[in-house]
């Protein structure tokens, strides 16, 4: 690690720098996988060179958790914390807290960014927050079981996923009873959502509501995505899949109880981890297509936006420029695989060499669908309630996928009531 | 209750009495000014944003739209008010269900532990300790201990006693599981109210009983479950409040959004919290305030006009 010559370097430039005054900054960021641990060394990184301080608030590790507590903090104009770390769908929830950074950051330094991150994070004109990682699902697959079981490259489409899955889990059980096919984020929670809203538009199926706020869910495709999936509960996926989020199945991957496993990039610098029981023998590809479909990915990641209602703005804006920059994007990046959103880092050289897939996946990054957060605008959390309910009824076999979206579809037009 | 035993005429030379009531007002002033800040103004303002449409990042935005938060169709037919959304009865069906078997089990098990304990034996003090363990495990700590003991590929129940099966992912099979933590945590609890009825009993009764060759089961049942009903009814209205209030256990378990269709207090953090509708979310306490009085006001009218 060259660690020790930046820091001696970032010294020297806080030697000369501009602040006279030091002051504390707090700073909410998650923990989900090595989300706290990287967000405090960068914090500290800053303050070291800054002689600022840095506080950490931890937030729980579920968004739907997280944004409830953030909107308490907001509604009520606390300035307890200045920077707040904001997932990809709640811009457009939360604008009115946020300062708009367009001309308080360098021009140059927002379209660094890819654009259409820069454009979620944009609401009215207004620069809500920079972009601090982008997120796509992508399937980790065990390379050393596919080629004990005689497979030469991972899953294309989800028909030959389940097969795959199936044949591998029937062998595996014969000494690993508690061995799965596939495992995925079933819990009824936002991770539902991005899961689901892959399974659909890979299918064809179209992304819940369109862009003009029309909804569209209700569709053969849409249905037949969803009674897929309903059939790997019990069959290649555990039936307690129906309550994992993140976390809990990269813990039965990782301790190389799973064959395949859908997740976000995080997942793979922890799986290449010392004490991880499939280190060396996990592959990255794109997630399968449906019948006929393309496959997809659903664009997640974080922001960076500092909080109208902070004392310290001016350092909270240093902060977040600070983190959001290509230095600190390059260290997350290796440490723990978190995807920059600055596109010229994904042609450096260490960031390629600690995470092979991300050249090779630059298409699923780059492309990767949107959920409908911007025409819901901030009805948004009821359409995903609605939409990872319904898509729970059907992994639960309560509904049939045609039933579920059918029912959805007269949800969803009671939470747009009088219009998004 | 309704027949009012007619006071004597306010005479101003019972001064002495006169005086220690206006002291008394002046002594409970503090008291009352106190409840109407914690507990009055929060209601006055649930019971006001009930009445309008309103967010909670904004509440200065908001519009009256009266009981549209309780019902309102648009007139395309869409319908908008909470008691016209079956996922709000589901709730509410399944918090009636979680109360009552919980409650039910709580008490029979309770008042078994009860009479055990109760009863003279070596080591009776100990196990009357051991007994408030579960209950003093704070609630969000021992629901995640049970959900781990849950999970179908490490947990000692759904991996060992059941062989890989999935009790929490199933919205069915979730209640259950979900009762049968509230029924070890809060047994002791029940307990412990009843075992406190119980030493009240006078001993000396019991003897008379068994000179006069009562069987045991004859004394349960015509002098011990008599005698206990006050402590009982107290131990049920309290249990029953907290079972109708349910909001931890399933939360930590199953989550906040499958919660929001288990129980009504999780609905309501729903709608206000998630969803941000101050509004629909005001309506929505407010109702769940008047389903809790009504229980409250049946159970103890309904045990009162028996019993007294």
């Amino acid at each position: 690690m060259k660690k020790s010559a930046m820091l001696i370097a970032l010294t020297a430039a806080a030697a000369l720098g501009q602040q006279a005054s030091a002051v504390t900054v707090t700073i909410a960021c998650g923990s989900v996988g090595q989300e706290l641990q990287l967000c405090k060394d960068g914090a500290a990184r800053w303050a070291k060179k800054t002689g600022n301080t840095v506080k950490v608030f931890e937030s729980p590790n579920l968004t739907n958790d997280r944004l409830g507590l953030y909107q308490q903090q907001l509604a009520a104009k606390s300035s307890d914390i200045d920077v707040y770390q904001l997932d990809v769908v709640w811009p457009g929830l939360l604008a009115q807290h946020f300062v708009d950074l367009k001309g308080k950051v360098p021009a140059a330094e927002v379209n660094a960014n890819f654009k259409a991150i820069i454009a979620a994070d944009t609401v009215n004109g207004k620069l809500v927050a920079m972009p601090w990682f982008t997120d796509a699902g992508v399937l980790y697959y065990r390379t050393d079981l596919l080629k004990k079981y005689g497979y030469s490259a991972p899953p294309k489409t989800w028909a030959e996923l389940a097969a795959m899955a199936k044949k591998i889990q029937d062998g595996e059980q014969k000494t690993n009873k508690a061995f799965a096919g596939y495992v995925f984020q079933g819990k009824n929670y936002e991770g539902l959502t991005c899961d689901a809203l892959e399974w659909i538009a890979s299918f064809g199926g179209g992304s819940i509501v369109d862009d003009s706020g029309k909804i569209t869910i209700n569709n053969p495709k849409a249905a037949a995505a969803l009674n897929s999936a309903a059939s790997w509960v019990g069959t290649i996926s555990p039936k307690g899949v129906t309550t994992y989020d993140e976390e809990p199945a990269r813990g039965i991957f990782q301790s190389g109880n799973a064959a395949f496993m859908r997740n976000w990039p995080y997942a793979w610098a922890l799986g290449q981890g010392e004490d991880s029981k499939v280190k060396g023998n996990i592959g990255v590809s794109a997630l399968p297509a449906g019948p006929g479909g393309q496959p997809a990915a659903t664009l997640g990641g974080w922001q960076l936006g500092v909080s109208m209602y902070s004392k310290n703005q001016d350092a909270a804006i240093d902060l977040v420029r600070y983190l959001t920059g290509p230095a600190e994007q390059k260290i997350r990046a290796i440490e723990g695989s978190y995807n920059p959103t600055i596109a010229s880092l994904y042609q450096d050289k260490d960031i390629l060499k600690a995470n092979p897939f991300f050249g090779s996946l630059l298409n699923v990054f780059t492309n990767a669908v949107a959920r409908p957060s911007g025409p819901t605008k901030d009805k948004y959390n009821q359409v995903s309630q609605a939409f990872s309910t319904a898509v729970s009824d059907v992994l639960n076999k309560k509904m049939s996928g045609g039933a579920a979206v059918a029912q959805l579809s007269a949800n969803l037009a009671r939470i747009k009531g009088r219009g998004w | 209750m309704t027949t009012i035993t007619p006071t004597a005429k306010p005479g101003k030379q019972r001064g002495i009495e006169a005086s220690r009531a206006r002291t008394a007002v002046w002594l409970l002033i503090p008291t009352l000014i106190a409840i109407v800040l914690v507990a009055g103004y929060p209601l006055y303002r649930t019971i006001f944003f009930s009445l309008f449409e309103a967010n909670l990042t904004s509440p200065d935005q908001r519009s009256y739209i009266g009981l549209g938060n309780f019902w309102f169709t648009t007139d395309e037919g869409v319908a908008l008010g909470f008691l016209q959304d079956p996922k709000w009865w589901g709730a509410v069906q399944n918090t009636l269900l979680f109360t009552i078997v919980s409650v039910f089990l709580e008490t029979v098990f309770g008042m078994i532990i009860a009479l055990v304990v109760n009863s003279a034996f070596p080591g009776r003090a100990f196990l009357r300790t051991a007994m408030l363990v579960p209950w003093a495990i704070p609630t969000v700590v021992s629901a995640q201990m049970w959900a781990y003991m849950y999970n179908d590929s490490f947990g000692l129940v759904g991996r060992g006693a059941l062989g890989g099966v999935a009790l929490l992912a199933n919205p069915t099979t979730s209640i259950w599981a979900m009762i049968a933590v509230d029924v070890w945590k809060t047994t002791s609890f029940m307990a412990l109210l009843i075992l406190a009825g119980l030493q009240s009993l006078p001993s000396d009764m019991y003897e008379a009983a068994d000179m006069d060759g009562a069987s045991k089961w004859t004394q349960f049942w015509r002098m011990t479950l008599p005698l206990l009903r006050p402590a009982l009814l107290v131990a049920l209205v309290f249990r029953s409040l907290d079972a109708l209030r349910v909001f931890d256990i399933m939360s930590v378990m199953v989550g906040n959004v499958s919660a929001a269709r288990l129980s009504m207090t999780a609905y309501a953090r729903q709608a206000l919290i998630d969803n941000q509708l101050l509004g629909l979310g005001s309506a929505v306490s407010i109702a769940i305030f008047i389903i809790i009085m009504v229980i409250v006001v049946i159970y103890v009218t309904a045990f009162r006009v028996k019993f007294d």
